[in-house]
């Protein structure tokens, strides 16, 4: 069953990847070392359609385990000029896989002489998370404006998709769908968008672990791209209120003795630094 | 002894799709996105009637409440999707392509069992990969409206009405005892609306708004019942 070709869909996977995950999880825990904690983004990120374009909006913390390791980490991955993508899931994948899809699409884009489409993206970040089967954890909010308007799909590691006029994913997603399921309306203008997103991803982040720090959004309009990151800082560290510092003086010297430390030089040599 | 041998033969078959269900979820690792709802197909003189549910799910969570799961593969033949949202979106997205390469050669409208049978040979073919339950629907000059049921396994099968998805099982008595031949075009809406809402009903899995699509020679006309306006039963 391993020879079962799968066309163009599994034969990188089915060789590469498959066996040498296996391997390394069969091997490394005799050589004594533990598996490395992936680094998840926990998360909560979201996009809605509005009357000119799409709003996408994203908390900034990345969970290694059960703690934070990143405390504002960007979410919010540039596809093209028109095109915006966030991630959650595993940190590494979202990040490169969007940014192989960037890369291909600017190569399709300078080939086709067009501004890129969103269902594009949509087709080729599917068919490469289908290939892969659910191995690559991405699941993405991608949203952007083209010629045939503002265009929103979510994305799930398995390579299913949906194109909704608002969508939410990451763990804090069921928190940020309700604030949509309240207050969503067809057609609002760009400051509610703004409002309601930022809501959204605020529930997030109150009520889910996964999710904190800062709310970066991205919005999207025909011909013009505003990147707020942070947009709104809703977890500012607190100032302390008092200082732990001793005063001067407070421990008494009762003596003090100096020695000096005569040293010569016996070899000096510079080694340039490579600056170019 | 007769009972006994029947029960054991349906008892063999759950366990073995139950298996097969979670054997690939073990390998998948993850849950897996899509477990999804009802689908449904008539054929009538002239065309056919498609619908389904609108709901797909990720484990307990609803992840889409308004799908639309009757795919455009050409322009008069559609395919209903069910099982896992991943797989049926690809294996769709590879058949139409195939589909209008194969139209394009032909330089005429592709054949109805065409469409079927390039969907028969993809989950045939990956069946252990793929968890896909797919009604294939349409019209076309030669045969006039067919319904080609290609469940999870890979077997393509003509029937005059067909229905699929875990909510399936909850409608063969009503779809088995209210199904007439030669039904009408409404006849069949009415019975596909009906059937669709007793089983979004008892399903968990399925629920949302019920599509609906009739495909003839004139083209298709899609329709979409809203939950408030779904055909009421007893409630008990």
């Amino acid at each position: 069953t391993e020879e079962q070709c799968w066309g163009t869909w599994g034969k990188n996977i089915k060789c590469v990847c498959f066996y040498r995950n296996a391997l390394l999880e069969a091997d490394i825990n005799k050589l004594g070392f533990s598996s490395p904690a992936a680094r998840k983004t926990g998360t909560t990120i979201c996009g809605v359609v509005y009357k000119d374009g799409v709003v996408l909006g994203a908390d900034t913390r990345a969970t290694e385990g059960m703690v934070v390791a990143d405390k504002n980490c960007s979410k919010i991955h540039y596809i093209s000029p028109n095109i915006y993508c966030c991630g959650a899931g595993t940190a590494a994948d979202t990040e490169m896989t969007t940014q192989i899809i960037s890369s291909n699409l600017e190569l399709h884009s300078l080939s086709t002489g067009r501004l890129p489409r969103v269902t594009t993206a949509n087709r080729m970040l599917k068919q490469m998370l289908f290939r892969y089967q659910g191995y690559i954890g991405a699941a993405l909010v991608l949203g952007g404006v083209d010629c045939n308007g503002p265009h929103l799909y979510s994305i799930y590691p398995h390579g299913s998709t949906d194109k909704l006029p608002y969508v939410t994913m990451g763990s804090g997603s069921l928190a940020a769908m309700a604030v949509f399921e309240d207050r969503y309306r067809p057609n609002m203008e760009e400051e509610e968008a703004k409002r309601l997103v930022r809501d959204a991803i605020a529930a997030g982040i109150f009520n889910d672990l996964g999710s904190g720090s800062n709310i970066d959004l991205c919005v999207i309009t025909k011909g013009k791209v505003d990147y707020l990151r942070p947009h709104d800082m809703a977890n500012k560290k607190g100032v302390r209120t008092g200082s732990y510092r001793y005063k001067h003086g407070t421990t008494g010297v009762l003596t003090k003795a100096v020695t000096p430390l005569n040293l010569e030089v016996v070899e000096e040599s510079v080694q340039t630094m490579d600056t170019s | 002894m007769c009972v006994c041998v029947c029960v054991c033969v349906c008892v063999l078959q759950c366990c073995r799709s139950a298996a097969v269900c979670l054997c690939s979820s073990a390998r998948r690792g993850l849950s897996c996105n899509g477990w999804s709802g009802t689908i449904m197909a008539v054929e009538f003189e002239g065309g056919v009637v498609i619908g389904a549910d609108s709901r797909t799910t990720t484990g307990a969570y609803i992840a889409n409440r308004v799908t639309d799961k009757l795919t455009p593969i050409h322009e008069r033949i559609f395919c209903c999707r069910s099982g896992s949202a991943a797989d049926t979106q690809a294996i769709a997205d590879a058949v139409t392509y195939q589909l209008g390469f194969h139209s394009i050669e032909l330089d005429e409208a592709p054949l109805v069992q065409t469409a079927a049978s390039l969907f028969r040979e993809m989950c045939y073919r990956y069946r252990e990969e793929l968890m896909a339950g797919i009604i294939v629907a349409g019209w076309d000059p030669r045969r006039g409206g067919q319904v080609y049921t290609v469940p999870v396994g890979g077997m393509m099968t003509r029937q005059p009405v067909s229905v699929g998805g875990s909510g399936s099982s909850y409608i063969y008595g009503y779809v088995d005892s209210n199904y007439r031949a030669g039904m009408s075009k409404e006849e069949c809406l009415k019975f596909t609306a009906e059937a669709l809402t007793l089983a979004m009903e008892r399903d968990g899995s399925s629920g949302g708004v019920v599509r609906l699509a009739v495909v003839s020679e004139q083209g298709v006309e899609r329709q979409v019942i809203l939950g408030n306006q779904l055909p009421k039963f007893s409630t008990v």
